[in-house]
């Protein structure tokens, strides 16, 4: 391939040089960077407030910080991982940087509103953490429950603006990821040739548009009840707190399909590649990724089975949330037949991948334990529920993100990563992660619950070992990110098709150019067909 | 290029306005449960109106207008599945 | 470039930000709903004292100024210029009416001691409460979307003016035409739930 200045070396608009070239870049894939590099900051503020907890956690008594401190700390840690790593992860970096690469075409349909979709969510970000410094950090947790999120002193109101404002910024981002899927599919490119990624972020962005403005308005009237004092969730007068749940649930029950989704793409995008193997089931993943979104919007009662509303809501909520367990189960199956019989090339993408396959599973499996009303009734609001949705948070999408940082790290930015340290790392972070989260489920059958700083003696044991996995986990986090950092200097310079992929970022230069594609670009009749990639490869990675 | 002619137009504000008319009238019929009902069907009809005449939902394609739909069905989800708890409170 | 000339597309975009609109105040109607359905008869009570007059006039306002940006854009269609500018100027107008109304309708409630947070409401029947409540808020959201409207329609105005939008290009015209379509069909369901309610 002849050598073509990447989109580094080539800024957009062209007048413009140094840190402006980056400030004002309508260039999708500087967008994309810009957003990992302050996504990455974020998760590295919330990891290491997740790791103070947890340190608190570790002994009985007041260890680190009275109470006060610990419910500022998971609420600042839930809204920083929620609000600002995993809703926006995935999407808005390798979402940005491949969806127009995938689909054939040069940039998204509105690129200055993508840039204007940062700046909203650097704003957002921004005001998260004005909280820790005017008038109190918030000490409400993530969900922002009403009547205490009325009548607290801290500061609900930034903390619920800031929500506010990088909800604005994810559902731009969906309403441009859905023009550019509709309208800038190359010619040649028809819905089914679609690579998966580039479907799962389809389903994501209808899920960003339409169920974000729920919690945009919810968020709002937090706001007017601080200031005005309406009482439209105040039973005093007249309002009814449970729904405020309903409407919070409406959105933030989608939301965790729009944080899992593009997890689930990444995945479908990884396995096939180094399986050398057309994926198993391309239209059931296609299909399902669609299911997961509608009936992902049918359910989201189930989070307030607790919470005193109707006993009918309570079986029509459990039942339908059985439903969804469905195609997330397709997924998973899809996924094993894919490397069955495969030739499987092992990587550190493919390893992250394939602890996602085993933690996601153990997730969702707990969410069905949660999902039936009787046994929720027994571990609602315990550290239980705290071990599940970390199993398919982090276990599921944060895996999913270390593995996409993997695969396109040499596409990004031409640049190979150390692989036995990055091999180290994920070995680090899945055995931490084990040691972690595996006590909590147990404790939180004991009945430990979440969002207490201390707890009585019959938990000191199962705190006491998560405590020794959150260092594991830290010690390879931070491994894994000195890896990659370090091969942007000194890694091995990347071939344009390391891995052996079949879908269109392979076939341009790493890392791309400016416009993406040099010469027109070939779409396959299917997109993972790797009859071409099996003639030609050996069994192993290409370095240039 | 589509282009609606200022008749057309003319003709459904005359349309909205009678139908602004006829919903004000129904309210002073009482007719117990269905009165939230009848409004509202007068005002998706104005709605339809407005969409179809005034925004060209039509001339959009098949992709908005089913996503119109689905929009709205995703509201009425939103409302309706909420009163399987509200309606059935003991 | 296929993007710079897909008109198509870039309404498609504005549809979409419509959707996230219809459903922002939906959550709001959700509201409404359960506590139409709680406290039925205190929003009959409520409906009532809400003046009809002012509220039909402002329903027909929105919609001649519905009408007016239709015609805005058929006259930019048919190259009209000036009637087109005529007829965004009709639109601004209505919406500036609507909004001397709603201060009219607002300040004579208050004046009443009758908005959120006052000591008749807190003190009253809570199913009144939460009616005025409800009409506050989503009156004031609606409000709020006017004056948002009403400066698109004027940014529109002036690049009309300045010949930016033409027969060829006249996209965003068409979009900021929707935004104010939207509002409009949120008025038309907000009208008769709140004026209109028996």
């Amino acid at each position: 391939m002849e050598k073509v200045p990447s989109f580094f070396d080539t800024p957009s608009p062209p007048r413009y040089s140094g840190v402006l070239s980056w400030l004002i870049t309508t260039d999708h894939k500087r967008i994309g960077l810009m957003y990992l590099w302050v996504i990455l900051f974020w998760f590295v503020v919330a990891m290491f407030l997740g790791g103070v907890m947890r340190l608190e956690l570790m002994f009985r008594g007041e260890t680190l910080m009275g109470p006060s401190s610990y419910n500022a700390l998971f609420t600042l840690h839930g809204v920083i991982m929620i609000f600002l790593f995993i809703i926006p992860g995935i999407p808005a970096i390798f979402g940005n940087f491949f969806l127009p690469i995938q689909i054939g075409t040069d940039d998204v349909f509105f690129p200055r509103l993508n840039l204007f979709s940062w700046y909203l969510y650097v704003a957002g970000g921004g005001l998260a953490l004005a909280t820790l410094f005017i008038g109190g950090p918030p000490d409400t947790g993530w969900t922002f429950y009403v009547p205490f999120s009325v009548g607290t002193h801290s500061n609900v109101s930034t903390a619920v603006f800031a929500a506010f404002v990088l909800g604005m910024a994810s559902m731009m981002t969906g309403i441009n990821f859905v023009t550019t899927i509709h309208r800038m599919r190359h010619e040649k490119m028809g819905w089914f040739q679609m690579p998966l990624f580039t479907w799962s972020l389809y389903a994501t962005s209808w899920v960003q548009i339409l169920a974000t403005p729920v919690v945009s308005i919810t968020l709002l009237l937090i706001i007017a009840e601080r200031f005005l004092g309406v009482g439209l969730f105040d039973p005093a007068k007249g309002g009814d707190p449970i729904l405020y749940q309903h409407l919070f649930w409406m959105y933030s029950h989608p939301a965790v399909y729009i944080m899992i989704l593009p997890g689930m793409g990444v995945i479908s995008e990884i396995l096939p590649v180094f399986a050398r193997k057309p994926i198993f089931g391309y239209k059931a993943i296609v299909f399902s990724s669609l299911a997961i979104a509608i009936a992902g919007s049918l359910v989201w009662a189930h989070h307030m089975y607790t919470s005193g509303m109707s006993d009918t809501a309570v079986f029509v909520f459990s039942l339908l949330t059985f439903i969804v367990a469905i195609p997330s189960a397709i997924k998973v199956f899809s996924w094993v037949a894919t490397l069955y019989k495969g030739s499987v090339l092992m990587t550190p993408p493919l390893f992250f991948a394939l602890c996602f396959i085993y933690l996601f599973s153990v997730g969702g499996l707990t969410g069905l334990v949660l999902g039936a009303a009787g046994t929720d009734i027994h571990v609602h609001d315990t550290h239980f529920v705290v071990a599940h949705f970390h199993f398919t948070m982090f276990g599921g999408t944060g895996f999913a993100f270390f593995a996409a940082l993997h695969h396109w790290w040499p596409k990004m930015f031409g640049r190979m990563y150390h692989f036995k340290r990055a091999y180290w790392a994920a070995v680090f972070i899945t055995f931490g992660f084990l040691l972690h989260y595996v006590p909590m489920f147990v404790i939180g059958l004991q009945g430990m619950p979440r969002r207490y700083y201390d707890y009585v003696a019959e938990f000191e044991t199962g705190n006491f070992v998560a405590g020794f996995g959150a260092a594991f986990m830290l010690v390879g986090l931070v491994l894994m990110l000195g890896n990659l950092m370090v091969s942007l200097r000194q890694g091995a310079v990347a071939a344009s098709d390391p891995w052996g992929g079949t879908t269109l970022e392979w076939t341009i230069p790493s890392p791309p150019p400016l416009h993406n594609f040099i010469k027109e670009p070939e779409v396959l009749d299917y997109p993972y067909d790797f009859t071409q990639v099996l003639k030609t490869r050996r069994d192993d990675v290409e370095v240039s | 290029m589509h282009i609606a002619s200022y008749g057309r137009l003319l003709g459904i504000l005359v349309a909205l306005v009678a139908l602004t008319g006829v919903t004000v009238a129904a309210s002073y019929v009482d007719l117990g449960a269905f009165n939230v009902w009848v409004a509202l069907a007068i005002a998706s009809t104005k709605a339809s109106l407005v969409l179809i005449f005034f925004m060209h939902i039509g001339v959009e394609g098949r992709l908005v207008v089913l996503s119109f739909l689905g929009t709205i069905f995703f509201l009425s989800i939103m409302i309706g599945f909420t009163f399987w708890d509200v309606a059935f409170r003991g | 470039m296929r993007r710079a000339a897909d008109h198509q597309g870039t309404r498609l975009g504005m549809w979409l930000f419509l959707y996230t609109e219809i459903v922002l105040f939906g959550g709001l109607f959700v509201l409404y709903a359960v506590y139409l359905s709680t406290y039925s008869s205190d929003f009959i009570e409520g409906g009532k004292s809400l003046s009809r007059l002012f509220g039909a006039a402002n329903t027909l306002i929105l919609l001649i100024s519905s009408f007016a940006v239709a015609a805005s854009i058929t006259a930019v269609q048919k190259t009209q210029k000036k009637r087109s500018l005529l007829c965004l100027a009709v639109a601004i107008c209505c919406g500036l009416l609507f909004l001397m109304n709603k201060y009219f309708e607002w300040g004579h409630k208050i004046h009443a001691d009758i908005y959120p947070g006052s000591e008749t409401l807190a003190y009253g029947a809570p199913g009144r409460n939460i009616f005025f409540g409800l009409y506050y808020v989503m009156t004031g959201l609606h409000g709020l979307h006017i004056v948002i409207g009403m400066t698109l329609l004027s940014v529109a105005l002036v690049l009309t003016a300045r010949e930016r939008v033409t027969a060829e290009n006249h996209v965003l015209l068409e979009n900021v035409g929707l935004y104010w379509h939207l509002v409009d069909l949120i008025w038309i369901f907000i009208f008769p739930l709140f004026y209109l309610v028996l």
